[in-house]
């Protein structure tokens, strides 16, 4: 058993600094590399992407880091864990396969973890009397017609553990729990298991999840945090009987301290004492964090709880089309000139008979984002008028894009900034997260080499 | 007494939660943290968001970490993907949220400056 082990972040949403997960093999020693890709609306582009091409639906991100690095993961020896599978886990294997063989590389055994993915059994599960209760306003899934884009369920971690054991160099799993990206190899390596053990490892996975977010990104006093350009991403070094260390490679830009380490545990909290997953249940008000020399937090005292017998679902389903589009006012006035045009353009649409079931105005630069605390700066030299709208019928909504633009002739002095073309209508992916009984949900896991 | 700005004496994170945010206020020490159970109320909270929140404020404490965490319900104009509002998803409203002024004792110790030191 490994005294210590090193556990780091290298991408905290699909979006993040592609050159990051390089620099966490390069810039210093590390056991384990994980990755981030899926949030919620990630899901139903990758559920369209698939619908459309048997052969897509997963992260292209990773396969390129794959493709580049795969020789240093092999020499490092550092195993790779993201949930870069999407709805296509078998897809994304067989790519990474492809840039195995390309290199004539035989040995590398990747594990897939899938059964997340429950659109196709939507039928079923209905039929066996699962409701999908709309976690916070109770209504049923089925209570209305609705066209539903992805059904994906949050899976323990488990499976992730299983392709460890069996050997797998690279884990890609579908949707998981982003905390359980760094839970999965303290159990394969330490065997955890008790609510203490799991909370402990979930707890390090939150710290991790949000890449930089613990290590000096998006910190209060973001002042006194070095060498932003060259960011160092959090690691978790953690020993066997539960020693947990939170730092970063050594000589990279950041800070890691209490503080930026707490701020990254309140982030997206809801009720501390009763953090979910479906490992277990996390009290975070047991949680102690100490400064352990420069760039290293102790974190402690974690406890937790045995899992409830549920799973979360997460559905997305087509809730309308939307647009937003903006330009710039400037010169004396540029305030008032700017609700003029916000008024114009409700006026010119409902002049051809388009009303919108939801509509806003923003005026940004007032102190618009801090409405009712900040301003409104009544004098700005210079706005930006964002207007959006919402509405079941795309066509309405592309009609509004298509009043943006005429401003800078048919409106007041000063308008510029308008660029891009005519916003179009996007697609509105609503959530729905509901819960569903443990017992129907099996993960699938699979752990093949690359063969010749 | 004198007035001065949460900031002076917190930090915060905000990020979403559903259809409204979340914002985790972090006491400089625990004398600040005593402090901020009596004025961080959950009415003082819904009253500076006013404009920003149209839901319910919930509270939560973490005395371990010296934090309180509320959490801002019908705050984003609809929540992550549905809003058509800049700030669909609460980043900003830690930094709201220490922009509150308060009324301290004129001995309290200010902990943070509210920006870079000036050269």
């Amino acid at each position: 058993m490994k005294e210590r082990l090193r556990i780091g972040n290298g991408q905290g949403f699909w979006g993040d600094s592609v050159q990051t997960p390089i620099r966490m093999l390069r810039e210093g020693p590390l056991d384990y590399l994980t990755m981030d890709y899926l949030a919620e609306v990630t899901m139903s582009i990758l559920q369209k992407q698939k619908n459309r091409d048997a052969a897509r639906g997963y992260a292209t991100d990773f396969v390129r880091f794959i493709d580049e690095v795969l020789p240093e993961i092999i020499e490092k020896k550092v195993r790779i864990i993201a949930n870069a599978g999407g709805v296509n886990t078998e897809a994304c294997r067989g790519r990474i396969f492809d840039a195995a063989r390309k290199r004539g590389l035989s040995k590398l055994k990747i594990g897939t973890v899938s059964g997340d993915d429950i659109l196709g059994r939507l039928d079923e599960l209905k039929a066996a009397g699962v409701e999908f209760r709309h976690m916070d306003t109770g209504e049923g899934l089925f209570d209305e017609e609705r066209e539903i884009l992805a059904a994906n369920v949050y899976l323990p971690t488990e499976g992730m553990v299983r392709a460890l054991d069996e050997g797998a160099d690279i884990v890609v799993t579908g949707r998981c729990t982003d905390p359980g990206l760094v839970l999965a190899p303290l159990m394969h390596e330490y065997g955890w298991s008790t609510p203490d053990q799991l909370a402990l490892g979930t707890v390090a996975g939150h710290i991790l999840e949000c890449g930089a977010q613990s290590t000096g990104g998006n910190f209060t006093r973001w002042w006194e945090v070095p060498d932003m350009a060259h960011i160092g991403y959090p690691i978790a070094e953690v020993g066997p009987e539960g020693e947990l260390i939170i730092t970063k490679h050594e000589g990279t830009g950041g800070m890691v301290t209490v503080d930026t380490v707490a701020e990254q545990l309140v982030y997206e909290m809801g009720n501390p004492k009763q953090f979910l997953t479906p490992d277990c249940v996390v009290d975070f008000t047991s949680i102690k964090l100490a400064q352990d020399g420069p760039d290293r937090v102790r974190v402690s005292g974690v406890r937790g709880d045995v899992r409830t017998p549920y799973l979360k679902v997460s559905i997305s389903y087509l809730a309308g089309y939307k647009a937003t589009g903006q330009i710039v006012l400037s010169g004396p006035n540029a305030l008032e000139k700017a609700r003029l045009c916000a008024s114009a353009v409700w006026e010119r649409l409902e002049m051809v008979g388009c009303r919108f079931e939801d509509r806003q105005e923003e005026f940004l630069g007032i102190g618009q984002v801090h409405r009712g605390i900040v301003g409104p700066v009544e004098n700005a030299p210079e706005v930006v008028l964002r207007l959006g709208v919402k509405d079941s019928s795309r066509e309405m909504v592309n009609r509004f894009g298509m009043e943006i633009a005429p401003l800078v002739t048919s409106g007041p002095p000063g308008v510029t900034g308008f660029a891009g073309g005519r916003p179009k209508a996007q697609e509105i992916v609503a959530y729905w997260p509901a819960l569903i009984p443990r017992e129907l949900i099996k993960a699938e896991v699979s752990v093949e080499e690359v063969g010749a | 007494m004198k007035e001065i700005y949460l900031g002076e004496i917190a930090h915060a994170r905000s990020g979403d939660k559903g259809d409204g945010s979340n914002v985790g206020v972090l006491a400089g020490n625990r004398e600040v943290y005593d402090l901020l159970l009596e004025e961080l109320s959950i009415e003082r909270v819904r009253e500076h968001f006013s404009e920003i929140c149209h839901g319910a404020v919930e509270r939560f404490e973490l005395p371990n970490l010296l934090a309180l965490n509320f959490l801002l319900h019908d705050s984003l104009g609809g929540g992550g993907t549905e809003s058509i509002i800049t700030d669909a998803q609460g980043k900003t409203h830690a930094q709201a949220m220490l922009q509150m002024k308060m009324q301290v004792p004129d001995d309290f110790e200010l902990l943070y400056p509210m920006g870079p030191p000036k050269s």
